[in-house]
């Protein structure tokens, strides 16, 4: 009975398996997210072969500092993450409370300004599908482009989104006291996570908005 | 703990020390989780059946028979969905895998509880979303839901996809689980060495849903949005490409089929050993060869492509690749046939079962081979040929291994025996039932008569006639055995803990299973079926 409220449970023997366990379903479940963005990836491949000026036109719509902006905020929120992870290990669950909210509001900023960018499509008509209107690029391979773009960003913020609940969940955690330097399990598999978050945005960043 | 206690009736078992409906609900026990799935991918199954005996009736007469053509495509649609997604692929591993994979390792709980909970309640959502797309409207596209006319169609396809999106997190979860569990929750002396096969093969099986699944979920949501708001990627008069679709499609669906026919693998290698009282020969080339098949797996899927327009080269490649699974699945047929051979064979129902789909299996995978040869497809593409072949290997895998594993295991779970003779007699029928079913569609394929179609020339009747018995033989097979394995129920005799004198590692616990699986850590001190020494029936 007790051992359903206990953060260790007594099947797995000792706390090292449990948290080996832990971190090898996160790593799976990472993998499998992977192979969720891969799909994207390959119909951004495909269709910039067949339509490589327009998409590098298109490229040229997007507001490429703002991204280069976006980019250091997550990779900074990764920092204060693994700083987290740091500051846990040795005990300090306040400080990894405080590394967590930095990493909150950093990644906070950047979905401000997806949010900004995707303002400014809407009002251009930089559109997916049946809502494309914007009249520069030709609707073939345009409204392609910008289908993928709201695909892999949108399906990136759905992420973002998911990997702040995780963080908050892990800051009201830090507050009860719930983890300490022999418990932290989930403290790192949420890291584990906000990382992955942070490395789609590096492969999605280059390919949407710098290459040419 | 004195051994002649052994499964003595006072200890609780896991059905049960509790029976509230909450306690059965909110249970994070697997074995529970195992049941619950069993009881609703057999509910797919009659909901399946019932499709497919619709088609063979309307298919009875060269015309119209019992329905319109529009409500044809409907019912074949909703027949290949609710078995591929439904049924054949949750089948054994959720069903099956849950109760006995960690029984097997000496486990008392997978890895993730909660989640393993989570995934039977999200493969219910997706299978609800799926049921209320099909009693809405219904989709015409077949399973396949192939673009562009899937992005099209003005049946309620949209419900569908979703609910077979949900489902495929459940699969997700449920690898994940498992692969973990295999990984972390080893009982002492449990070496890789050790692992009964049917871990091995659900091992990975798991392994390819979570590479899979993933891709086929992007798919969906991708023709999902395409309908909803027409984002052109597969729509080629907005410049999308219908056949990439495909590609995408069949990366995942060829490799799902190895996702249904491997724990059927892992299945008949438990029952092969079990009934012919001997170790499993070549150990070690069964388990290697589940890796080389599902490795393979994700290189062939354009074998379902040679008439898409696909370079002629690399259609080569991608049959020459096909082949090799079958070498793969030729290792396993060997060593199964080299286990029986100089067994003490003790034809039992499930052994029967056994028969039954290394014939289909065989049979199914030559055909395959053939197919997988481009000169020869071209012949038979989409025609009954490859309905035929199709069936013969998945559903006859599934289906044998499904009744093989649930009469197997029947005693572990429910501590009840189910009258041998009527089993016997449904058995034979159900095998000769499938036989007398598909048999005659590969001579329809080979004569020409397209898949999915409604109508056929009356020189081609007597063959769908015969298929439309055999279906009906196979109607009644399972009508039999549901009737006695549900009175075994309640009428059946008690089981002791080992029935068929296994030597698998599930029947060290109790036949069923404490609560906690063990009442004391299992020891593994000989491996797996090992028939050799002489052991007293300890129950730990
Ligand atoms: C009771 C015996 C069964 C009969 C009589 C039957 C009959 C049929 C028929 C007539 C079709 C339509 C072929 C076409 O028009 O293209 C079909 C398709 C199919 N069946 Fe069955 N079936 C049976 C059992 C099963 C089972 C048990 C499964 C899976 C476990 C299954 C899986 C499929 C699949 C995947 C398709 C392909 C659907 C498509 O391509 O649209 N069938 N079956
Ligand atoms: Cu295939």
């Amino acid at each position: 009975m007790s051992t359903e409220t206990t953060p260790w449970r007594e099947y797995f023997g000792s706390r090292e398996n449990q948290s080996q366990a832990a971190q090898l379903g996160m790593w799976i479940f990472l993998g499998s997210e992977v192979l969720l963005f891969a799909n994207l990836f390959v119909g951004y491949a495909v269709y910039r072969y067949y339509y490589p000026e327009v998409f590098v036109e298109a490229s040229h719509h997007l507001a490429a500092g703002w991204a280069a902006v976006q980019t250091l905020l997550l990779v900074t929120s990764s920092l204060c993450v693994a700083l987290a992870v740091h500051y846990i290990r040795s005990g300090r669950a306040f400080w990894m409370g405080v590394a967590l909210l930095a990493a909150m509001v950093l990644g906070l900023g950047f979905l401000v300004i997806k949010g900004w960018e995707y303002w400014k499509h809407w009002t251009e008509g930089a559109l997916p599908g049946e809502y494309y209107r914007l009249a520069e690029l030709p609707e073939r391979g345009g409204s392609l482009f910008f289908t993928l773009y709201f695909l892999l960003t949108g399906l990136h913020a759905v992420h973002m989104l998911v990997g702040l609940s995780v963080l908050g969940w892990l800051v009201w955690g830090a507050l009860v006291g719930r983890y300490t330097a022999e418990y932290h399990v989930p403290v790192e598999v949420g890291g584990l996570y906000w990382h992955l978050v942070d490395v789609f945005w590096l492969f999605i960043y280059p390919l949407l908005y710098l290459v040419e | 703990m004195n051994p002649s206690m052994a499964g003595s009736l006072a200890e609780p078992d896991y059905l049960n020390h509790e029976t509230t409906v909450r306690s059965w609900l909110l249970t994070r026990d697997h074995k529970r989780i195992g049941v619950m799935f069993l009881v609703l991918v057999i509910f797919a199954l009659l909901l399946g059946g019932t499709f497919a005996m619709l088609l063979r009736i309307e298919l009875l007469t060269p015309g119209p028979t019992i329905m319109g053509p529009m409500t044809y495509n409907r019912v074949f649609t909703l027949h290949g969905v609710t078995m591929v997604w439904l049924f054949m692929i949750p089948a054994i591993p959720s069903a099956f895998g849950n109760f006995v994979l960690p029984l097997m390792l000496g486990a008392k709980e997978v890895a993730f509880p909660r989640l393993n909970l989570a995934s039977v309640y999200i493969y219910a959502a997706g299978a609800a979303l799926t049921l209320f797309g099909m009693v809405w409207s219904g989709a015409d596209t077949g399973w396949t839901f192939y673009t562009p006319y899937s992005t099209t169609s003005p049946t309620a396809v949209t419900p569908i996809l979703l609910g077979v999106f949900i489902i495929g997190f459940s699969t997700i979860i449920t690898g994940l689980n498992f692969i973990t569990t295999t990984h972390t929750l080893r009982a002492p002396g449990m070496h890789w060495s050790r692992i009964p096969l049917f871990v091995w093969a659900i091992y990975g099986t798991s392994v390819i849903q979570v590479v899979a699944t993933p891709v086929l979920a992007m798919v969906l949501v991708l023709v999902a949005l395409e309908r909803v708001a027409g984002v052109g990627i597969f729509d080629p008069t907005r410049g999308g490409d219908p056949v990439l679709f495909q590609h995408m499609f069949w990366f995942y669906s060829h490799p799902a089929v190895y996702i249904m026919v491997l724990p059927a693998m892992g299945v008949i290698s438990e029952v092969v050993c079990a009934f012919s009282r001997k170790n499993i020969f070549g150990y070690r080339m069964i388990a290697a060869s589940t890796f080389g098949i599902a490795f393979v797996g994700f290189f062939s899927w354009g074998h379902h492509m040679f008439v898409s327009g696909q370079s002629t080269f690399g259609s080569g490649i991608f049959g020459v690749l096909s082949m090799l699974v079958a070498i793969f699945t030729a290792i396993k047929i060997f060593n199964w046939v080299a286990t029986m051979y100089g067994g003490a064979i003790d034809l039992k129902v499930p052994l029967l079962y056994v028969l039954g789909f290394i014939f289909l299996l065989t049979f199914g995978g030559m055909t395959g081979v053939a197919v997988a040869t481009t000169s020869l497809d071209v012949h038979w593409h989409d025609t009954y040929f490859i309905v035929a072949h199709f069936h013969y290997i998945m559903v006859g895998s599934v289906l044998m291994a499904f009744l093989a594993a649930l009469h197997y295991w029947w005693p572990k779970m429910f501590g009840r025996l189910f009258p041998e003779r009527w089993a016997f007699v449904a058995a034979c029928t159900i095998i000769f039932g499938f036989i007398v079913t598909f048999l005659p569609q590969f001579l329809l394929g080979n004569m020409g008569m397209p898949r999915r179609y409604y109508q056929y020339p009356s020189e081609m009747q007597w063959l769908n006639v015969l298929s439309t018995a055999g279906a009906s033989l196979l109607a009644f097979g399972f009508g039999l055995i549901g009737i006695y394995l549900l009175w075994s129920l309640r009428y059946g005799k008690v089981s002791p803990a080992s029935p068929w004198g296994s030597r698998g590692y599930e029947w060290f616990s109790a036949s069923p299973p404490g609560p906690h699986n063990f009442r004391e850590p299992p020891r593994f001190e000989r491996e797996v079926h090992d028939y050799t020494v002489s052991e007293a029936p300890h129950v730990y």
